[in-house]
């Protein structure tokens, strides 16, 4: 790309630009990685995804296993639901209306958005049937439109759950329903000031009665003022009933997607941690969420790492920080994630999923798959495996970006691509 | 001191404004830095950053026609050229203070700060000495 190549090209000639890693391999992953010193470089190191269409190419999968586009067309897909009948309700849009405050923030939003769709966000909610379940989604329709950058989706006791970018939203719904009978319902304001970070992110418990809401922070590292920080990076926890709510947990920069635990109904997030340390600084993560937990952001990452940019600095605050539970490695942009079931398979059959929307802030590109992260006595162990690739090809294009991911309780799993504007279903070889 | 021949250019008022006009706005970089360095209030990091962004665009022009002004001196030694790799010295200098405050938050301190400095001193200097070489007849 142009303006990224010059960009390059002046970092290589002021002899400041920063080595990139070599993928995977330098990433620390898994529970206990080894963090690299903090580099600055004058120009961040950056590789900007060059969009192409699939054309006839699909995502790869295992080995026994098969993708299908089953809806493509969308506007901006992002996080997805599964229905107790089966339909899939996939959320659309795009939110965020950050001021550029520095000549930064002019040039950097030219640059990104080239890695991004030039499609319209739809804010609306789009249904998907499959009557026959021939795993072909022949309905293909919108179930409620109008919303304000709806992200993250819940259902329980008969109440869809719709986590706009302004405020969290509930729609009645009965079986069978293609159709919203009606505007939705405000539960709460969500925090929605600048929204530097746009997605929030929806879980709900299983007894339906507590919501979680990811509220990301307001900026990478406090650039637009400690005061705009105020209710961000955090978790809520909201009272289905009321709309009553109480930070859950606090510290997590951006915590992109939820999940709760099947049979602990312990709640599960992964966060996207700050960029502009480094190509191995700071690992993007998977963890459970302790209840009145502060996990660093901003003072510090991964427990005491005290990051100096954070200023006035709080000691008191880096002290009290507790380690996440699961590194995915740096700047891979982890905005899904779902535990697995036993019907995906004896590899598959116990973890959790994690879509990679891919880094920008790396010379070597990392994320752009989907990753399976194996768990055992209801924790990660061992390395992770990918499970869908392909979305950035060989020929250094990328096809798609994957978002939202969600377990099909059929045996499928759901991937959302908000670059192709596509959903993909992938399932077992029967 | 040896007799120079006269050099005589008349700099024009565009000429003079562009280069006069990048010392202001360097310093109010400067003191927009020292007030984030005391507060951290990010606003004097904003205002720093867009200063920068405008000294450089008046300096840039400014260097042209020092470029332009170098080219028809005749000698090219002494001032015109001193005032020429001044400016550029400045420009230079202020480009990096533009990256270095595009880093986000306390990322660019303190080197900002003290690249700001030097670039105001440079833009002084270049300023002084551009405005007196351009006087008709103060060549020595």
């Amino acid at each position: 790309m142009k303006t990224s190549s010059t960009l390059t090209v002046l970092s290589a000639a002021l002899l400041l630009s920063a080595c990139g890693g070599e993928g995977d391999k330098t990433q620390a992953r898994g529970p206990d990685p080894k963090l690299p010193e903090q580099q600055s470089s004058l120009l961040p190191s950056m590789k900007i995804a060059e969009p192409t269409p699939w054309g006839e190419q699909k995502p790869q999968v295992p080995e026994g296993y098969s993708v299908t586009a089953i809806a493509t067309d969308l506007a901006i897909p992002r996080q997805t639901l599964v229905l107790p009948n089966g339909d899939i309700l996939i959320a659309e849009g795009r939110g965020g209306s950050a001021a550029k405050l520095k000549p930064k923030d002019v040039i950097a939003s030219v640059i990104k958005a080239q890695g991004n769709t030039k499609v319209k966000g739809g804010n609306r909610l789009t249904l998907l049937r499959d009557a026959d379940g021939d795993g072909t989604y022949e309905l293909k329709t919108v179930f409620a439109d109008n919303l304000n950058a709806p992200y993250g989706l819940a259902f329980a006791d008969g109440k869809l759950y719709v986590a706009n970018q302004d405020a969290l939203v509930r729609f009645d719904y009965v079986d069978g329903q293609t159709k919203a009978s009606g505007p939705p319902t405000k539960v709460t304001d969500l925090p929605a000031q600048i929204n530097h970070h746009w997605t929030k992110s929806l879980a709900v418990s299983a007894d339906g009665r507590q919501l979680y809401v990811g509220i990301g922070s307001n900026s990478n590292i406090t650039e637009r003022g400690m005061e705009v920080e105020i209710d961000r990076a955090m978790v809520w926890q909201i009272d289905a009933q009321t709309g009553a709510h109480k930070p859950y947990a606090t510290g997590l920069r951006n915590p992109t997607a939820l999940t709760i635990q099947p049979d602990s109904g312990q709640l599960w997030t992964v966060v996207n941690e700050r960029d502009e340390l480094g190509p191995d600084l700071v690992p993007d993560y998977l963890t459970s969420v302790r209840e009145g937990a502060f996990y660093g952001w901003p003072y510090s990452y991964w427990g005491q790492n005290v990051d100096p940019r954070a200023q006035p600095q709080n000691p008191a605050k880096v002290a009290a920080a507790i380690k996440p539970d699961y590194s995915l490695g740096s700047h891979v942009a982890a905005l899904g994630v779902d535990f697995s079931i036993p019907a995906l398979g004896e590899k598959f059959a116990d973890g959790v999923f994690v879509g990679e929307h891919g880094s920008w802030n790396r010379d070597n590109p990392v994320g752009y798959k989907v990753i399976f992260v194996p768990f055992s006595n209801g924790k990660p162990s061992g390395e992770p495996i990918d499970f869908a690739t392909g979305f950035r090809g060989d020929d250094g294009k990328t096809r798609g970006r994957p978002v939202g991911v969600t377990v099909d309780p059929k045996g499928a799993l759901i991937i959302a691509d908000d670059l192709a504007n596509t959903v993909w279903r992938v399932t077992r070889n029967r | 001191m040896t007799t120079l021949p006269t050099y005589r250019y008349t700099p024009g008022p565009l000429h003079a404004t562009l280069l006069a006009g990048s010392v202001p706005l360097f310093l109010g970089a400067l003191l927009s830095d020292i007030a984030y360095g005391q507060t951290y209030q990010i606003q004097w990091a904003n205002f720093a950053s867009w200063l920068i962004a405008g000294a450089l665009v008046f300096s840039g022009f400014a260097l042209l026609f020092a470029l332009v002004n170098l080219l028809r001196a005749r000698p090219k030694a002494g001032r015109p050229t001193v005032y020429f790799l001044l400016l550029l010295a400045a420009w230079v200098v202020g480009l990096v203070n533009a990256f270095q405050h595009a880093k986000d938050a306390y990322a660019m301190m303190p080197t900002g700060l003290v690249l700001s400095a030097i670039v105001t001193l440079l833009a002084v200097a270049a300023t002084w000495t551009g405005l007196t070489n351009l006087r008709s007849g103060d060549a020595q």
